[in-house]
């Protein structure tokens, strides 16, 4: 579909926070929209839509081509785009993943007093820096060949039987922090060499490690179930994924089914659809590799978790922190879900997109089975974070809800706009500290660079795919 | 030469990502350029020394997948060595049945003493384009980081 296609472009009202584009051209299936009026309308002014339509053209795709509240313009198909496929007549599609597979949040709670950890705050964002750098600052570890396959094959599982973090770790996070179905023989020796040197490592771009505190409380009984009990009780957000390993995954295996399928290529719109159909050897390959990226970044998530804890412990003495949850919000699973009350195995793609599933659902913690699963949103530097939790409702969406505010100025402009060390003084001025790797990164974040991350909450919140359950402030910001 | 022709690259807005259109008065100066905007984005190409030079070899099947697997040698090359590119000499383009690409690439592997600000996590097809003009070719990119 191309720009000029936008213009005939009918699109429904289903209530005030759903829209629905009824199948044309080589649409199967409609395209439908989680966004209030004023956001539709900023969708529509990029190529948002009309990737979420080329998307609903994909074999084997069920029910909707589903955006979700953040949505904006990414490749191929749009970020804060949800696509099931058929497991035997789809397939599985790179572009529907990203770049940066298992891009994640991890939210940890933490027993000192806020009012302690603002005292020592750039004491403590001094020495988390050093432990969790960012940038292209290289990492703590020496990681060997063997070490790792074993990371690629086990994810965090890998990093608890080394003696870093705790078996808890594992239990409250998604997957357990471990694709079962990951072959690290899948993934190529350029992606090895990218990834290798950058274990517990932050990276750049949106990525970010925060201090915060809890602002409010929606949800009482939910926020109870998660650990969380009062306002002002601090909480880690760690916001990163598979680094430059999952990168080169990504784009080795586009290449790859470029130069394997030149049919399909031809009849798509857009290169980075490319996908493998069900049931080729190369959908095995790629879901094999893609599996073992993301157990890097689960890998990557809990061992940053590990230096945060000692960055921590050394300042304030032997405190407890523990983790909440760990999602993955650039992911394709194998789920079952029901398609015309009958139970169907897809290829669920969740770009920009959050699994959330909701109350009694299998593969959530014990803990939380009546509250639904954790849902950690994170905002743009400086702002707001949220966590949801899975609704009953999670069928509308394949269990899925937004990932984050979704940016709405280029990063370019903002650089233009701001300027790093103002960014910086205006944070510090209301009670946010914050430390980067570059001036350039902190003025490239810049908070009015983004959505509001409200506005995309009240939606997914309003529309029951991932209710509201706590607000999170920053007090001290590590920029990647 | 006109002046315009001085000009090896632009940046452009994009929301999340970096785009850039880079110029030659051939397709191999116009490849060579795209290089250099991209590496830009890390760090000011031109403040990089020449320490060391890297052999640059690839091989596609069109000419867009040629551009992507060669400005991905440099984004390889940053992430496993640490190697920041300088400049690009005795760029050649071949076509047969298959796109060929061969150049010397010059840098430098220590990244300390350089001003990073950021780091780059794939090259994109996204509005990827290349345009021949008279005297002038263009190509655009846009680039994930």
């Amino acid at each position: 579909m191309k720009e000029n296609d936008i213009k005939n472009i009918r699109i429904n009202k289903i209530t005030d926070f759903l829209w629905e584009i009824q199948p044309f051209g080589k649409m199967r299936v409609p395209c439908r929209i989680y966004a209030t009026e004023k956001m539709l309308a900023s969708m529509l002014r990029d190529r948002t839509i009309i990737q979420g339509m080329n998307v609903a053209a994909l074999p084997g795709i069920q029910n909707y081509s589903l955006i979700m509240p953040d949505g904006h313009e990414g490749y191929g198909f749009p970020i804060g785009g949800v696509a099931a496929l058929d497991y035997n007549e789809g397939g599985i599609s790179p572009g529907g993943i990203g770049y940066d597979i298992n891009c994640g949040v991890r939210l940890l709670k933490c027993d000192i007093p806020r009012e302690e950890i603002s005292s020592k705050i750039s004491l403590l964002l001094d020495k988390a820096f050093k432990y969790c750098p960012a940038g292209l600052g290289s990492s703590n570890f020496d990681i060997n060949g063997r070490d790792l396959d074993s990371i690629l094959k086990n994810g965090a599982a890998w990093a608890v039987e080394h003696g870093f973090g705790v078996e808890a770790d594992l239990i409250y996070c998604e997957e357990r922090g471990t694709m079962a179905e990951a072959d690290p023989k899948k993934v190529s020796e350029t992606a090895r060499k990218r990834g290798h040197g950058q274990m517990a490592t932050l990276g750049s771009g949106n990525h970010f490690l925060e201090i915060q505190y809890v602002d409010e409380i929606f949800d009482k009984e939910a926020a109870k179930a998660f650990g969380i009990t009062s306002t002002g009780q601090v909480m880690f957000m760690i916001h990163c994924g598979s680094r430059a390993l999952g990168h080169q995954v990504c784009s080795d295996y586009i290449r790859l089914m470029e130069k394997n399928f030149p049919k399909i290529l031809n009849e798509l719109p857009d290169r980075e659809l490319v996908y493998a159909p069900a049931n080729s050897a190369m959908a095995g390959d790629y879901y094999g590799a893609m599996c073992a990226a993301a157990n890097f970044a689960w890998c990557n998530r809990h061992m940053l978790a590990h230096q945060l804890r000692l960055a921590v412990n050394e300042i304030f003495g032997e405190s407890k922190i523990e983790t909440i949850y760990d999602v993955a919000h650039n992911i394709a699973k194998i789920e079952r879900h029901s398609i015309n009350q009958t139970p169907k195995k897809l290829w669920v793609h969740r770009k920009g997109a959050t699994r959330a599933f909701g109350p009694n659902a299998t593969g959530i913690p014990e803990k939380y089975i009546k509250a639904g699963q954790p849902v950690i949103i994170p905002g743009s530097m400086g702002t707001a974070s949220y966590l949801l939790a899975g609704t009953a409702f999670e069928s509308e969406t394949f269990a899925s809800t937004a990932h984050g505010a979704g940016r709405t100025m280029s990063r370019h402009e903002a650089i233009r706009n701001f300027r790093g060390e103002t960014v910086a003084a205006d944070l510090k001025r209301s009670g946010i500290s914050v430390k980067g790797a570059s001036m350039k990164g902190i003025a490239e974040e810049a908070g009015a660079a983004y959505k509001s991350i409200d506005d995309v909450i009240s939606v997914s919140h309003n529309s029951n795919i991932g209710r509201r359950v706590a607000r999170f402030r920053p007090i001290g910001v590590i920029k990647g | 030469m006109n002046q315009k022709s001085d000009i090896k690259y632009v940046y452009l807005p994009h929301t999340a990502d970096a785009k850039f259109i880079a110029y030659g008065r051939d397709i191999e100066e116009a490849f060579a350029n795209s290089a250099l905007a991209m590496s830009d984005i890390v760090t000011d190409h031109s403040r990089v020394a020449k320490k060391a030079t890297k052999d640059i070899r690839c091989e596609s099947e069109d000419e867009k997948s040629l551009l992507y697997d060669f400005l991905e040698q440099f984004i390889i090359l940053l992430d496993s060595e640490g190697f920041l590119l300088a400049g690009i000499e005795r760029l050649r383009i071949s076509h047969n049945e298959k796109f060929r690409l061969t150049a010397l690439a010059s840098g430098d592997t220590d990244m300390s003493g350089y001003e990073i600000n950021t780091a780059i996590k794939a090259v994109t097809y996204q509005e990827m384009d290349i345009i021949r003009a008279r005297e002038r070719v263009s190509i655009q990119v846009v680039i994930d980081i």
